[in-house]
């Protein structure tokens, strides 16, 4: 079973780590293009993604809307493109809208074949104390508390 | 190493972060340590009104006080700033179920472009 991996690196960035069974350029694609976007991104069971705008170049938008069609909830996320260079990396900005927007979060995502198709690499900044704590609320409000209750992760400070 | 959620030390993190004077006396309390008079200046406010915000900060273990006399200075608790551990589980748990869908699509790709050639 594939394992994802994420640590803190330093008190700025966290890094996730993830192999896939594909090759870059899927891989690539599925973070870019909205219709492949819209299916996968959705965060926890119950959330659909009805609005997904990806403009895959320099300065291109970003803009996705989630919604629980059972719990009447809806968040979204705005962002920008600043650099892609396929299928290798891609650099963006983002920031969720809580309904207030949150500090931009510079993210910047590597695909890296390997032989067992691709290791995703995803560097992101780590938001400061009061941004995770309204992240949190909102995902207490919208359910997310069981979803994190049991799990593993490692942390490097 | 598995984190367990209490539901109650949330539930007094989240109350003491929901109000702004508690959110600037941490703030104030983020460069070092301070009295009740200290902390109640910047606000004109009373000292027992102060007290009340301290008593809930402290209840959420995001502050400490230590005996000095007559006086209680009040310092940042580490304990309390655990919204790092739990930010990152749910962080962790979303991605997960995004990467292990994203499993799935990818499989489907693979298989429809096997179908067309």
């Amino acid at each position: 079973m594939s394992k994802m991996t994420l640590e803190t690196e330093g008190d700025r960035f966290v890094v996730v780590r993830r192999p896939f069974a594909a090759s870059p350029e899927e891989v690539y694609r599925a973070h870019t293009e909205p219709k492949l976007v819209q299916q996968w991104m959705l965060g926890p069971d119950g959330w659909t993604m009805p609005v997904c705008i990806s403009e895959a170049r320099p300065g291109g938008k970003i803009r996705y809307e989630w919604a629980n069609p059972i719990s009447g909830g809806g968040f979204y996320l705005t962002g920008e493109y600043v650099e892609l260079e396929p299928y290798r990396r891609i650099v963006h900005i983002e920031r969720m809208h809580l309904p207030d927007p949150t500090p931009d979060n510079h993210v910047e995502t590597q695909f890296v074949p390997d032989s067992d198709g691709t290791l995703m690499t995803m560097r992101m900044t780590l938001p400061d104390a009061e941004t995770r704590s309204q992240m949190l609320a909102t995902g207490m409000e919208h359910g997310m508390e069981a979803s994190y209750v049991r799990l593993e992760r490692t942390i490097l400070a | 190493m598995n984190t367990a959620l209490e539901a109650p030390d949330l539930d007094a993190a989240f109350l003491a972060l929901s109000d702004p004077t508690r959110r600037a006396i941490l703030e104030r309390l983020s460069q070092g340590e301070a009295t009740v008079m200290q902390l109640a200046a910047p606000f004109k406010m009373s000292q027992p009104a102060v007290s009340r915000h301290l008593r809930v900060l402290e209840d959420a273990r995001l502050i400490t006080r230590r005996a000095e006399g007559t006086k209680r200075p009040c310092r940042l608790s580490v304990a309390g700033f655990e919204t790092m551990e739990q930010w990152l589980g749910m962080l962790h748990a979303a991605l997960s179920k995004n990467y292990d869908r994203l499993d799935h699509l990818l499989a489907d790709m693979k298989s429809g472009k096997e179908e067309r050639s």
